[in-house]
């Protein structure tokens, strides 16, 4: 492969350093002030997690730290990677009242990290789980929706252990979250709390390989499923063998060890798709070096999935988009050298559907690059899950009843993204806590409502 | 153009705005950079018998974020040499003949003293002095400062041993911490005095350390009562002002101080009685350089209200000050909320419901899961609580309701009108005709 040149560690540094910066404890005094204090506060709504914002932001305002801590805790077990993963500009601070009066909304994802940088600082006692309630949980995966379901689950009584396949646990808070909005460091901190708090985590443990489905459910009273998407989906594009092609995710993730001078980069990457995971790939490959990228996307600017802010900080970095423009085959001599494409043009589909992308007769090009990441998405994959009974799967998902969590084999319980196809992290993080709230209801119905 | 200069009980200065007999006039070297940067006046910090200071000496109120919203201080009065000061004084007084120099004193309570300092102080070129009857720490303890301006009687004595040898203007400053502040500008006024300044610091403690449990300002592990001061004594200060202005037996030129720091501020003390304003922490928060933006925006208000001089506005709210017994108690206005700016905080809503009369509802928004305030006008008061914790500038309005029937009454006149003594269901009664019902 044509490896774009390394960069010295000062420019990775540069590259990579969180780009939101914490606030000292005057500013986020001040800002905290700023906060109206709404009594109905559009934020606490727009959160998946409904933490109560306008509360643990006065608190920050009053100096009672530990109050404002336990305020996030108490809604969600991964605050700090939401403070610095979360899509704040369509959730909390999308929803907060100052936009309505065109005003810059409260920076509550900066508070949320100040109160959260504070609180795993100063490790303040501030939870004692329930008495052992007798009953245990095995959650496969430590994503936010494992750590969740185990933390919330140990609050509740239970024996929780967790079964990771990767030897670093935390799943996508640690290896999905591009460097520059979150280190690892941060994931592997919230892991340790949830630790600290009575969890137990195996990692190293590859369910249905280490461990079968029926050790694991003789072991464990009920089981949490939270293994995401592992898997990415593959389009079918002949030269997809050829070296210097990628899956998205797994390319973030060898980011995401931030060893970034062993991580080879072509000079000119090709990102095919526009969801916020390929703007990832794309920044990460120019900060890495790369000369140029593209996102290659058969759709129109309208139709990316990924958020305008993310667009945005791609645009910043140079990426170039290829709109209405679809990839046909990747060329080379056994690395890539080229990435053939043919514009699109978007014609109207049958009744009430999107109008589809046609391919433009006669429109191919060769473009050349040197690597190629593939950003289409992500599926739940083929694997033990397909050994466990009236598990019902359908286009990737786990279907759960969506008060309790509890899949169709009562057995096992599902959150994060196995059940929702792929959303943020904070998604996730209800989802474990719902569920193991669930799970309590369901093995204690008399002591539920 | 207009024209800002003032006359204050004989002291003439370019413009109203004076610094306040405090740390920022307490040497030449400020008080000409002051004047350098546009003030037209200043009270040169209170020269007297010998001090000693101690750190540390002030305190600092914060409130949500903003900084020193009040100042409390154990200052003393200068500890500078008396005679230092008085040359100081007379070379600034040279290098500024058109600016307003004013002097403060605080002697021993001897007829000999104050006359003997009086009349050094005159040698000076000075334009008037400021009797400082103010100080409430320290310098009471030792029968000075507030420990006379809260006695009527050593009020008057002083003054007159002093206005008797003046050849100058001679203002009265007055402190605070009395129940009444009338009995004290009386007895100036009964002495001669020229005019009247006030206010002094008000009694306080700013606050306790919550670490070391200490009170502030801390004092090698001590601490006492000191002078506030800032923009949260405003208040105070404009009603003590009101009191005295209003005061037909008192009626004297004031210069107004407590809290000024900006133009608006002035404009307010002024339309109260004031012709001239005092500033201090202000001045020792930001600068002497506030001073440009006081005069440009009072002097732009003024253009726009029409007035050319400073006398045509002081003292013209004056007249407005009344008592509760004079007012109509058959105004009647609600509020109403304008919904196109509304952005659902509902702050007014729980302070109505938890702090006020339970007049506000909430109601459900078409494809929102947003609540929108609505005032049930048939139940609301008319507090005004609602517009004042709406953080939208406009969105809730006080209008007032045309009255189902002519007529207005205060309470006195009520008193006479129903039978005494006034019954709940004779009130009640009367009110009904008038559509006034408290739920």
């Amino acid at each position: 492969m044509n490896v774009a040149p390394k960069l010295s560690e000062k420019e990775y540094k540069k590259n990579f350093t969180e780009h939101v910066t914490p606030f000292n404890r005057d500013a986020a005094v001040a800002e905290a002030n700023r906060c109206l204090y709404c009594y109905d506060s559009p934020c606490m709504d727009a959160c998946p997690t409904h933490i109560d914002i306008s509360e643990f932001i006065r608190k920050i305002a009053t100096g009672n730290m530990k109050g404002s801590a336990k305020t996030i805790l108490s809604a969600n077990w991964v605050p700090l990677t939401c403070a610095k993963a979360c899509p704040v500009e369509v959730l909390c601070e999308g929803a907060c009242v100052f936009n309505d009066k065109q005003e810059k909304p409260i920076e509550i994802g900066r508070l949320q990290r100040h109160t959260m940088d504070w609180f795993y600082q100063e490790k303040p006692s501030l939870f004692t789980p329930a008495s052992p309630n007798g009953k245990s949980i095995g959650v496969i995966g430590s994503g936010p929706a494992g750590l969740a379901c185990a933390a919330e689950g140990v609050m509740l009584g239970f024996d929780v252990t967790i079964y990771e396949s990767n030897d670093t646990p935390g799943g996508l808070d640690t290896w999905g979250i591009a460097p520059y909005k979150m280190s690892q460091a941060d994931s592997l901190t919230e892991v340790e709390y949830i630790k600290s708090l009575g969890v137990k985590i195996q990692t190293g443990v590859t369910i249905g390989k280490d461990k079968t489905i029926a050790q694991l459910e003789e072991a464990h009273d009920t089981i949490f499923i939270g293994v995401g998407l592992p898997q990415g989906k593959n389009i079918s594009l002949p030269g997809s063998d050829l070296k210097g092609v990628e899956n998205a995710v797994d390319y973030i993730a060898k980011v995401k060890a931030e060893k970034y001078s062993q991580v080879d980069v072509g000079r000119k990457v090709a990102i095919i798709g526009c969801g916020n995971t390929a703007i990832d790939a794309a920044t990460e490959s120019v900060r890495l070096g790369a000369e140029e990228v593209y996102i290659i996307y058969r759709r129109g600017k309208e139709e990316m999935t990924a958020y305008w802010f993310e667009y945005e900080l791609a645009q910043k970095d140079n990426v170039r988009f290829f709109w209405l423009t679809n990839p046909v085959r990747i060329e080379g001599e056994g690395h890539v050298q080229a990435l053939v494409c043919e514009k699109m043009e978007l014609v109207a589909g049958s009744a009430g559907e999107r109008k589809k992308p046609q391919a433009v007769s006669g429109s191919e090009f060769s473009l050349p690059v040197d690597m190629v990441i593939k950003s289409v998405g992500q599926d739940l994959g083929d694997h033990f899950l397909s050994g466990v009974e009236k598990l019902e799967i359908a286009n990737s998902r786990i279907k759960v009843n969506p008060e309790t969590f509890q899949t169709d084999n009562p057995k096992y319980f599902a959150g994060g993204d196995c059940i929702n196809g792929g959303k943020e992290v904070v998604n996730a993080a209800y989802d474990g806590k719902k569920a193991a709230q669930g799970i309590h209801a369901f093995l204690f119905p008399t002591t539920a409502e | 153009m207009v024209d800002l200069s003032i006359n204050c009980g004989g002291i003439k200065s370019p413009n109203p705005f004076w610094l306040a007999s405090a740390p920022p006039s307490n040497s030449a070297y400020q008080v000409c950079k002051a004047f350098e940067d546009g003030w037209g006046g200043a009270v040169w910090k209170t020269i007297g018998a010998p001090v000693m200071n101690v750190c540390n000496r002030y305190g600092g109120m914060d409130y949500a974020g903003t900084k020193i919203v009040g100042l409390n201080n154990v200052e003393l009065i200068s500890d500078r040499d008396f005679d230092l000061n008085l040359k100081e004084i007379a070379e600034t007084k040279k290098r500024f003949p058109n600016h307003a120099v004013i002097v403060s004193l605080m002697m021993e309570s001897q007829k000999e003293i104050w006359e003997d300092a009086v009349k050094r102080t005159i040698d000076t070129g000075c334009d008037g002095i400021e009797l400082n009857y103010g100080c409430p720490h320290g310098m009471s303890e030792r029968g000075m400062g507030s420990a006379v301006g809260q006695v009527p009687e050593y009020c008057e004595m002083i003054t007159e041993w002093v206005t008797n040898v003046s050849t100058i203007p001679v203002l009265v400053k007055l402190t605070p911490n009395v129940t009444d502040i009338l009995p004290p500008a009386r007895a100036a006024k009964r002495a001669n005095a020229h005019g009247i300044s006030l206010i002094n610091t008000i009694n306080s403690i700013i606050g306790v350390d919550l670490d070391s449990l200490a009170i502030r300002p801390d004092v090698a592990g001590k601490g006492s009562h000191g002078g506030y001061a800032g923009p949260a004594v405003k208040p105070i200060a404009l009603h003590m002002t009101s009191q005295v202005a209003a005061d037909p037996q008192v009626n004297l030129p004031i210069s107004g101080m407590g809290g000024v720091s900006n133009w608006r501020d002035a404009v307010e003390f002024m339309l109260l009685g004031a012709s001239s304003v005092q500033v201090c922490t202000a001045v020792m928060h930001y600068g002497f350089r506030i001073v440009e933006d006081m005069k440009e925006g009072m002097a732009t208000w003024m253009q726009e209200k029409g007035f050319k001089t400073c006398d045509e506005f002081i003292g013209k709210s004056v007249p407005r000050i009344a008592q509760f017994g004079d007012f109509d108690l058959l105004k009647k206005t609600v509020a109403k909320i304008d919904e196109d700016t509304c952005i659902n905080c509902n702050l007014c809503y729980i302070a109505c419901e938890d702090g006020a009369h339970q007049c506000i509802d909430r109601v459900e928004i078409k494809e929102s899961t947003k609540l929108q305030p609505r005032v049930r006008e048939e139940d609301c008061v008319g507090c005004d609580l609602c517009s004042l914790v709406c953080p939208v500038e406009g969105c809730i309005s006080m209008v007032e309701v045309p009255r189902i029937k002519e007529g207005s009454i205060t309470w006195p006149e009520l008193v006479a009108k129903l039978p005494q003594p006034m019954t709940w269901e004779d009130l009640r009664a009367y009110q009904k005709q008038y559509g006034i019902e408290i739920h």
